[in-house]
């Protein structure tokens, strides 16, 4: 529809340079047209699209994740199915959560989001964005790991909102030309307060669980049960002294680690894998007790939930979610008990093989969001200074 | 001729209804959540309190920032208005060829995204940006000199967003001097130096002062170059707002920290229109 009016205003402002049609009626044409392509092409044309029957959207990371998304599973649905595929890119899950609340209804301009940590499916469940799938339209999910469902299903009573896609960590990289990994090992989260690597360390400045959940690990408490947070606090306020940035995406991540900007900081394991993967001297390490999250594709309020299940069990086939998984650099959520994969998913940071995730630590919903308001204000007066 | 007073408001209407539409309702929504309550889940509370506000100035961490924002915001006006008046005497003085061009090079920063341009600073100054690397490489020192992720690094970001605002505005207001008034000057006996202390640059001042008032109102609202460029503890108040409002989804208190600038800002363009005139904004606007 866009390329058919620029092509009809080109033919009349041709006309008006030829002197065809008067100055009144090419600037009423030009008028119309532009009202028209605004409509369809600008928000309102995204909306109209994400309500068509046959076409859905679905926000993500952007990237190489909507990449592999987009090569791996929408293209082949749309090809399958006729079904077309928005996707779209978030800069963040909280910026995410904000646009959802913001739209109108809340939540209704969106259909599928490809979301992390457990934390947020709580969230998005109580601010009744959810809904409940009809797992029997999911066959694929039986492949899916139990613990992961299993999860979800405690916060929702038993149903799901959301299909579980893959896992990963928030673990921690250094740089292997700085820091022997016998080094790393000995250390293990305490390499983030090591004073000897002084102006070299980075953070993610924009999560106060992440920072949190080293400091517990670093002070020797379980994350999920902090019962020294004064210890806590202590501990994040001398770090503060050795930092040298605090980051705030995961470009910016893999930057500061790419350029020898910093020698060490929290990391998703995703990100180490493709630094890795680029040729980078960067290492990886999951000390006990490392930071676990799930992400899943949460179907949002409002969508078509038939488009929506039929779209989830197409990207559940194995073929579909190891390819993304190759793509993203992130295992599956499918148990490798089940579904055979192949050898580079195996060697990815975070992979199971056993499919039952034990000893992997996931935060605990209910705890972080209770504290959520508190803790996130004590963390950026740690980072301010103050 | 009658003169036909709707007129004016009909001509307008469109831009009146496009500030009424895109400005006010939004700030008025932004006021009426200062005062609303924020439940654990992230729900917003109709509320009538002032609870927001009273947090904010509960200790010193909140004005502190503000206060910081306020002192960044002026020093990196002191340094546009420095950089900025040579380059926009310059266009006034010279009579080359060359002068629309070198106008439009003052432009040329506006064709490349504002965030691109702030992160190219990393690769310039980084520990192994181009800088480090040349002094490394020529030996004259032995290890990089840290530019970046500082309060110096977020004012250069800052200066490099803002400087062509600051030269457009003295420019205009230059242009609009008649040149031959600083060679009446040195006809009585002053020094070229002494023309421009005593004629030009006072004739310049509302260009300045415009100039100024814009740098500094944009400095307070922007958070970009103190994510990307600053260090710990170079936040500025718009960084606070955009963790309050994205990070906790916490919108009350976003938006009571948003009215509390605001109403900073509305005070110093209040002082600044009493005593500069506003009309000189909208004269350097129309004119740039």
């Amino acid at each position: 529809m866009g390329e058919e009016l620029k092509k009809r205003l080109d033919d009349v402002y041709q006309n008006y340079l030829e002197g065809n049609i008067t100055r009144r009626d090419f600037v009423k044409f030009a008028g119309i047209a532009g009202a028209a392509l605004g409509l369809a092409g600008g928000p309102f044309g995204l909306m109209g699209n994400a309500f068509a029957s046959k076409s859905i959207t679905c926000h993500s990371w952007g990237g190489t994740t909507s990449e592999a998304l987009r090569k791996f599973a929408f293209d082949p649905f749309t090809k399958a199915t006729g079904i077309e595929v928005i996707d779209a890119a978030f800069t963040g899950m909280d910026a995410f959560l904000t646009q959802v609340k913001a739209s109108i209804p809340p939540g209704g301009e969106f259909n599928i989001a490809h979301l992390s940590a457990v934390y947020d499916y709580a969230r998005y469940t109580d601010l009744d964005f959810g809904v409940v799938l009809d797992e029997s339209k999911i066959p694929n999910l039986k492949n899916v790991m139990t613990k992961m469902t299993d999860t979800l299903r405690g916060i929702t009573n038993g149903t799901l909102s959301a299909v579980p896609y893959d896992l990963g960590q928030t673990g921690i990289a250094y740089n292997t030309n700085e820091i022997s990994k016998a080094d790393a090992e000995k250390l293990g989260a305490s390499l983030l307060y090591e004073k000897s690597l002084k102006g070299k360390l980075g953070s993610w400045g924009g999560d106060f669980r992440t920072n949190m959940w080293y400091a517990a690990l670093h002070t020797g408490q379980s994350p999920n049960n902090i019962t020294d947070i004064d210890a806590i606090w202590k501990v994040l306020t001398e770090q503060r002294s050795l930092m040298k940035k605090y980051w705030a995406s995961g470009s910016e991540l893999m930057s500061l680690l790419a350029n020898g900007e910093i020698f060490a900081t929290v990391a998703w394991s995703g990100r180490v894998a493709a630094l890795q993967d680029q040729g980078h001297p960067i290492g990886y390490l999951a000390p006990d007790g490392t930071y676990s999250w799930m992400e899943y594709m949460y179907v949002l309020k409002g969508t078509d939930l038939d488009v929506a299940q039929q779209l989830l069990n197409f990207m559940l086939e194995p073929d579909a979610a190891i390819a993304v998984a190759q793509g993203q650099k992130y295992p599956p959520a499918l148990d490798p008990t089940k579904v055979e994969m192949p050898d580079d998913v195996k060697k990815l940071p975070a992979f199971d093989p056993t499919g039952k995730l034990n000893g992997y630590l996931f935060a605990d919903p209910a705890y972080w969001n209770k504290h959520q308001i508190e803790w996130a204000e004590k963390w950026d007066r740690i980072i301010a200074g103050a | 001729m009658k003169e036909k007073p709707w007129k004016p408001w009909l001509l307008l209407s469109p831009s009146l209804t496009a500030v009424f539409l895109l400005l006010v309702i939004p700030v008025c929504f932004v006021v009426v959540y200062s005062f609303w309550l924020r439940a654990p889940s992230g729900q917003d509370i109709p509320a009538f309190q002032f609870g927001n506000y009273a947090k904010f100035f509960a200790d010193f961490f909140y004005p502190v920032i503000l206060l910081n924002t306020i002192r960044v915001a002026l020093e990196t006006v002191f340094i546009c208005l420095i950089m900025g008046y040579i380059p926009a005497y310059f266009f006034y003085r010279t009579e080359s060829r060359l002068k629309p061009f070198l106008m439009i090079l003052v432009m040329l920063p506006f064709w490349i995204s504002f965030i691109i341009r702030t992160l190219s600073w990393i690769n310039i100054l980084g520990d192994s940006g181009l800088i480090n690397h040349l002094l490394l490489k020529s030996g004259l020192i032995s290890s990089p000199i840290p530019m970046l992720y500082n309060e110096g690094a977020v004012i250069m970001g800052l200066i490099q967003y803002l400087l062509p605002f600051m030269i457009l505005n003295i420019y205009v207001s230059l242009d609009g001097i008649d040149k031959s008034l600083a060679e009446a000057a040195k006809s009585l006996g002053c020094t070229e130096w002494q023309a421009f202390r005593e004629v030009t640059l006072p004739l310049s001042m509302p260009g300045v002062s415009a100039g100024c008032l814009l740098v500094f109102v944009l400095t307070c609202g922007t958070y970009l170059p103190p994510m990307i460029l600053g260090g710990p503890g170079n936040e500025m108040i718009a960084n606070l707002i955009f963790k309050r409002v994205i990070g906790t989804l916490d919108w009350p208190f976003g938006s009571a920290i948003s009215v509390i600038l605001l109403l900073l800002l509305v005070i110093i363009v209040y002082t600044y229109n009493r005593y500069m005139g506003i009309n000189q904004i909208f004269k350097s606007l129309s004119k740039g």
